[in-house]
């Protein structure tokens, strides 16, 4: 169907079409409909961050700011203020209940597709793994408070909800619907985070050459296989809470080739099934945030057990808020935490992770500071580097924490 | 997994309360209307689809579909159609219009009230 009456030479800029994603042995099947549901969800994020988001900014210096220091005298004191002066605010009003809605119709549009096939999805994934002790779980462990109390980005069942035995159904609706937040940015398998960590470490780091690579909380892999891949010769393992994400990352690492990965059933708080200094590498991707200080504090005194002399952590998140960071950045970069179900991600992006490093015991010396954005494949998916757009939150370019011990 | 299952499963809620950003009422009807929009879409790029489809069999060419002129009958069975379908999407504003014109209007509550008297 086309429209005559349009411009047939502008050059298109935004989601690819959802049929350039990467498919591999457990990834749900997708009809006709299904995929357009996803590209339109794609296309609305991308246009309320492009289209509606700077009607948010405009309202916010043109009116909530003045009435702000109109009613009370004096500026806005911190981002609280900011966010809670906007909640009176039309324009930031709608276009949070657009977002809340786009969020919600990702989960349903997702979860639906994963859950009509969910018995097929659970009998590719025991084939897949069963009887591989590259899988690991732990039918014992405690879903902690953190990951119960709300489900983290208004992801139903979150990453550990089973419905059946040997259910993977949160893992697939997980895996094949992340296309919609980030509007492609995380490339053809969701990987762009890890590919760029990869690029990051050889570039930085040209001489490490890891063995054993732990990654906490890595869900079904999406950042931990470019790792595995760039270091064949390494044993990655990957641990997370959630039994249906590691049955479906295992199956899907399988299918896609990888076989230097195991898939572990663990708290990142708890690792005392490895000994100390067991491994070269210890990575997480976008995790702190969906902690508590306890955990953080000790998954970090974990990590500071657990590296090997040489290795290295690496933290991959958000940026932290900083006092460069406009207020009105800052309280846009907060609405995950109070609209979204992030309730960690205010407080964690206001920590000072250089203390909390060396708290863990690592000096403040050993510390590393970084950028990275997402690496994908350009001729298919948009490039976070060379994108002016901003959503806050969601883009696909995050700060790197980390120390070489 | 039945079919009342997957439906109920896939529009579950998050564990955590919602928040709303504008009146609690009509939020929910954004949100429907939200869905609404999503579903055209769909519908849409599936008439695309076919469209691409048809002309790459040969079928027809989309120029066709462009070019394509209703009949005196066709085109009347067409707007018929948009009326119809206008008439549905915006009965509500119908409605109200009818209810200004309508003061002796009584509620079924009250007219209960007095049949009873």
């Amino acid at each position: 169907m086309t429209d005559s009456s349009k411009p047939t030479e502008v050059a298109y800029d935004g989601p690819p079409d959802y049929r350039v994603v990467g498919r591999h042995g457990i990834f749900p099947e997708t009809s006709h409909d299904e995929v357009e549901r996803i590209n339109y969800l794609a296309q609305m994020n991308r246009h309320l961050s492009t289209r509606i988001m700077p009607g948010v900014k405009t309202s916010f210096e043109q009116n909530v700011e003045p009435e702000f220091r109109k009613k009370t005298g004096r500026d806005m004191a911190n981002r609280h203020e900011a966010r809670k002066a906007m909640l009176g605010d039309y324009a930031y009003k709608f276009w949070s209940a657009l977002r809340r809605a786009t969020m919600e119709q990702r989960q349903q549009a997702g979860r639906w597709t994963a859950l009509r096939q969910s018995e097929r999805l659970a009998e590719i994934a025991d084939k897949l793994t069963r009887d591989d002790d590259r899988l690991q779980l732990n039918p014992a462990i405690k879903v902690p408070r953190y990951v119960s109390g709300v489900d983290h980005h208004c992801m139903p069942g979150s990453y550990h909800t089973e419905y059946f035995p040997g259910d993977v159904t949160n893992g697939a609706n997980y895996d094949h619907a992340g296309f919609v937040t980030t509007a492609g940015m995380l490339g053809k398998y969701t990987d762009g985070g890890g590919h760029a960590v990869v690029n990051w470490v050889k570039t930085n780091l040209p001489d490490f050459k890891p063995k054993k690579i732990l990654e906490i909380g890595g869900t079904v892999g999406h950042s931990s296989l470019p790792i595995a891949q760039a270091y064949p010769d390494a044993e990655m393992t990957i641990v997370d809470l959630g039994a249906p994400v590691l049955r479906y990352g295992l199956a899907r690492a399988k299918s896609l080739g990888v076989d230097n990965v195991r898939f572990v059933q663990a708290s990142g708080e708890d690792l005392s099934m490895f000994e100390d200094e067991s491994f070269d590498w210890i990575q997480t991707t976008m995790f702190l945030h969906e902690l508590s200080s306890n955990a953080l504090r000790n998954i970090f005194n974990e990590t500071r057990r657990l590296v090997k002399p040489g290795g290295i952590v690496l933290h991959v998140e958000q940026p932290q808020y900083t006092d460069e960071m406009s207020l009105y950045e800052q309280a846009m970069r907060d609405w995950d935490a109070f609209y979204n179900n992030e309730p960690f991600w205010s407080r964690m992006h206001e920590l000072d992770l250089d203390t909390q490093m060396e708290q863990a015991g690592f000096d403040r010396a050993s510390l590393i500071h970084g950028g990275v954005t997402a690496v994908v494949d350009k001729d298919l998916f948009p490039d976070a580097a060379d994108d002016d757009s901003e959503d806050y939150g969601r883009k696909a370019a995050w700060h790197v924490i980390g120390a070489r011990v | 997994m039945s079919i009342e299952q997957a439906l109920a499963g896939a529009g579950a809620k998050a564990a955590g309360k919602r928040p709303w950003f504008l009146d609690e009422e009509i939020e929910t009807v954004l949100n429907i209307t939200l869905a609404v929009s999503q579903e055209l879409v769909v519908a849409r790029q599936r008439v695309d689809t076919l469209e691409r489809l048809l002309e790459a069999k040969g079928v027809l060419s989309r120029e066709e579909i462009e070019a394509y002129t209703p009949d005196k009958k066709a085109a009347e069975e067409r707007g018929l159609w948009t009326q119809e379908y206008l008439a549905r999407v915006m009965r509500i504003l119908q409605q109200r219009n009818e209810a200004a014109d309508a003061p002796e209007d009584v509620a079924s509550e009250k007219l209960g009230d007095e049949l009873v008297r």
